[in-house]
């Protein structure tokens, strides 16, 4: 047994100049599970996000990835693009970032970079073509596709992906991201501007990858909609401490949570309170 | 998008109203032209013979210039009216459309044929065939740098530095250490390559307008470290007495070892040149070839993704350093290989082949062609040298004709020749991707 959170994130603060963005966080994503970070606008949620994935270095604090093998990561200590390859952390934005001049297969087929990397032989076997390098481009291929058929794209693979609907481009990115084979999905708000039937696609999505792959999901999101439905484990942010954690139920009759919506957007309060009813 | 056609009355009433809008505009730009060239072609100023200032009208020359303009905008406008408004989907018929597309699929064979062919029908033309190398050197060096500029987005200025670095290698090796064209070429690619990471290195951080400033300085720097590092490269002189390549270990001279004397049959100078054209055919085939593999694999994707989105490059698990340096490493093997071409083909090797001028040119075809795209590149190739070539009549005027062919060009195909990039890998059927989507690589 190799534990039962996938993520722990202990102390972490992330200062900007004097800005204190994160301040102190610590909190543990289960395996397995789909942990949500919520909060108001400017609690500092992506900053997390983006340390958790190596664009920020934290100030301090330690998060530690706990692998299904046992093998722990300090993701404090990778940077750049091997928290992916090397952690397996795979992340959506918040502003789509496909490739919008590629089709939606080639997209999922950069996913697979690295393993295609291998697989070409440094590029040198895949230049003179030998057999090994076709068989693995064909199941390159062949997991595309089946997640092209997941997320209901099939029809649309040979289409630039910038040509694609918006929920379409949600869609793609997120399994761009499962392309990669990730053991932690984070996901940057993923129902941002879809409507109610693509956020229950959405949620079936995420729900599905769980089930299906095992991927623990941490997800950033304002519907809360999506929130209360799928998260097995919410946690709560404002001005960057964490002010509550526990099950959807808990966190929706959670008097500080209310209070903290309402101080900083009415509207985000109401839509906290009416999804919980 | 408007896809219906007015009927013809309609677009006849449409038109009446015009006349008075067309004089209006064509009044604008007259009296535009006539403030402008008032004092630069109006007036005329020279120092007199005790040097003071002497100046006369020159009324004539205004009143052409000002009518030329009126009756050139009125011309533009009613061209403008008879092609109909920009923007609009064009009714094409299916089976104009059909044999379009059968022309375009077509081109590429076609141009490659017509390649092979071209010493045969030209052989007693050596202007034809000098002009065909040159062609195809540029064809070969816009292939290079279009792996860096329009695969990977890496906006490169100085890309002529690789060029001097290939040629420099193979004058310097053949020179001092007699070794071969077929040893040196490699070693030039290699040499070149390396010199191509040496440059990725610094500039890994920097994207679009800054990254094009520090490879046009490193273009300098290469050039000018040529011109004064006298004992090594011979400083302005240049390097002479370069070896003319052999056909594989058979010298192509009148002698009796020479090529002409083992098949049998008689001298020929012009036997060099067509050796020469099939050389940088075949050169400009092998890195044609390459790239169109590279585009398939791994490393070719990630160079266009990383061209689309850097960002999303990284949190994807590529690493975009290595994929920088070896798109770098790669157009400058290639520019390279075109560098020891260009040195044995001349004998004589200098620093002034190799200004920022040669850069700008290479670039120019590149963008003119369609980044990405490698017909678009053999084709701007063939429009930039040998319509430069073509416009020889004109003289003086030369530049200026090629300069005004140029925007139009553009005007016409902002996107480059070929506006569209061709998908790597597909399910059903490969459809082309407009340019429009494409990044440039300036994020």
């Amino acid at each position: 047994m190799s534990g039962k959170n996938i993520l722990n994130v202990d102390h972490l603060t992330m200062r900007f100049g004097g800005v204190v963005a994160v301040n102190n966080l610590s909190f543990e994503a289960e395996r397995r599970k789909i942990t949500a970070l919520i909060g108001p606008n400017g609690a500092g949620k992506t900053t997390v996000f983006n340390c958790i994935t190596g664009f920020y270095k934290p100030t301090t604090g330690a998060m530690r990835l706990t692998h299904d093998d046992g093998r722990t990561i300090q993701l404090e200590r990778l940077n750049d693009f091997r928290i992916s390859k090397q952690a397996k952390v795979a992340r959506t934005f918040q502003n789509i970032r496909l490739f919008p001049g590629m089709t939606a297969l080639e997209n999922l087929m950069v996913a697979q970079h690295n393993a295609l990397m291998l697989a070409s032989g440094l590029t040198f076997l895949g230049l003179i073509g030998a057999p090994s390098w076709r068989a693995a481009e064909k199941h390159a291929i062949e997991q595309a596709t089946r997640w092209l058929e997941r997320i209901g794209l099939l029809a649309r693979a040979d289409d630039a992906a910038g040509n694609l609907p918006y929920g379409d481009q949600r869609r793609l990115e997120i399994a761009r991201a499962m392309c990669t084979e990730p053991a932690l999905l984070c996901l940057d708000e993923p129902a941002a501007g879809l409507n109610a039937r693509e956020s229950a696609a959405l949620s079936e999505l995420l729900l599905s990858i769980r089930a299906g792959q095992g991927t623990s999901i941490l997800l950033i999101e304002h519907d809360m909609s999506v929130v209360m439905e799928i998260s097995d484990h919410v946690v709560v942010m404002d001005y960057g401490v964490k002010i509550a954690e526990g099950a959807p139920k808990d966190i929706r009759d959670d008097p500080k949570v209310i209070a903290a919506y309402l101080g900083a957007d009415e509207e985000e309060a109401i839509a906290v309170m009416e999804s919980g009813t | 998008m408007h896809v219906t056609a007015p009927a013809p009355e309609l677009a006849q009433a449409s038109r009446l109203p015009g006349i008075a809008f067309i004089f209006k505009k064509a009044l604008i730009s007259a009296l535009v032209a006539l403030v402008l060239f008032s004092l630069m072609i109006g007036i005329r100023t020279e120092a007199g013979p005790t040097g003071q200032l002497i100046y006369w009208a020159r009324f004539g020359d205004l009143a052409a210039i000002v009518a030329t303009v009126f009756g050139g905008s009125i011309v533009v406008e009613l061209l403008r009216q008879w092609w109909g408004p920009v923007g609009t989907v064009r009714i094409i018929p299916p089976n104009v459309q059909s044999a379009l597309a059968v022309a375009r699929r077509a081109i590429a064979p076609l141009l490659l044929i017509f390649t092979l062919l071209v010493p045969v029908i030209f052989y007693d033309q050596r202007y034809i065939l000098d002009l065909g190398i040159l062609v195809l050197t540029y064809v070969m060096l816009g292939w290079g740098l279009n792996v860096v500029v329009g695969l990977a987005g890496l906006l490169d200025l100085g890309y002529v530095a690789f060029y001097a670095v290939g040629a420099y290698s193979y004058a310097l090796l053949s020179t001092n250490f007699g070794l071969s064209f077929w040893v040196c070429l490699p070693l030039a690619g290699i040499l070149a390559a390396f010199w191509g990471v040496l440059l990725g290195f610094p500039v890994l951080r920097l994207r679009g307008d800054y990254l094009a400033i520090v490879t046009l300085a490193f273009g300098e720097i290469i050039r000018l470290v040529i011109i004064n590092w006298q004992s090594l490269t011979g400083g302005p002189n240049g390097v002479s007495g370069i070896p003319r390549p052999s056909f594989f270990g058979i010298p192509l001279t009148p002698g009796d070892d020479g090529l002409a004397a083992k098949l049998g049959i008689e001298f020929s100078p012009t036997h060099r040149i067509v050796f020469l054209f099939y050389l940088i055919l075949a050169l400009a085939l092998l890195t044609n070839w390459v790239t169109i593999r590279l585009r398939r694999l791994p490393i070719g994707r990630a160079w266009e993704a990383l061209r689309e989105d850097e960002v999303a490059c990284r949190a994807l698990g590529i690493n975009t350093t290595t994929t920088k340096l070896t798109a770098f490493a790669t157009g400058a093997m290639f520019g390279g290989f075109a560098g020891a071409f260009f040195a044995t083909r001349q004998g004589f090797i200098s620093p002034e082949s190799f200004t920022f001028q040669e850069s700008a040119l290479v670039l120019a075809i590149v963008v003119l062609g369609g980044m990405g795209s490698q017909l678009g590149v053999a084709l701007a190739a063939l429009t930039l040298i040998g319509g430069f070539e073509l416009f020889r009549g004109f003289d003086q005027y030369r530049m200026l004709v090629f300069g005004m062919a140029m925007v139009l060009l553009m005007i016409w195909r902002p996107r480059g020749l070929i506006g569209h990039r061709a998908p790597t890998v597909f399910l059903r059927h490969s459809q082309a991707i407009s340019s429009e989507l494409a990044k440039e690589g300036r994020g």
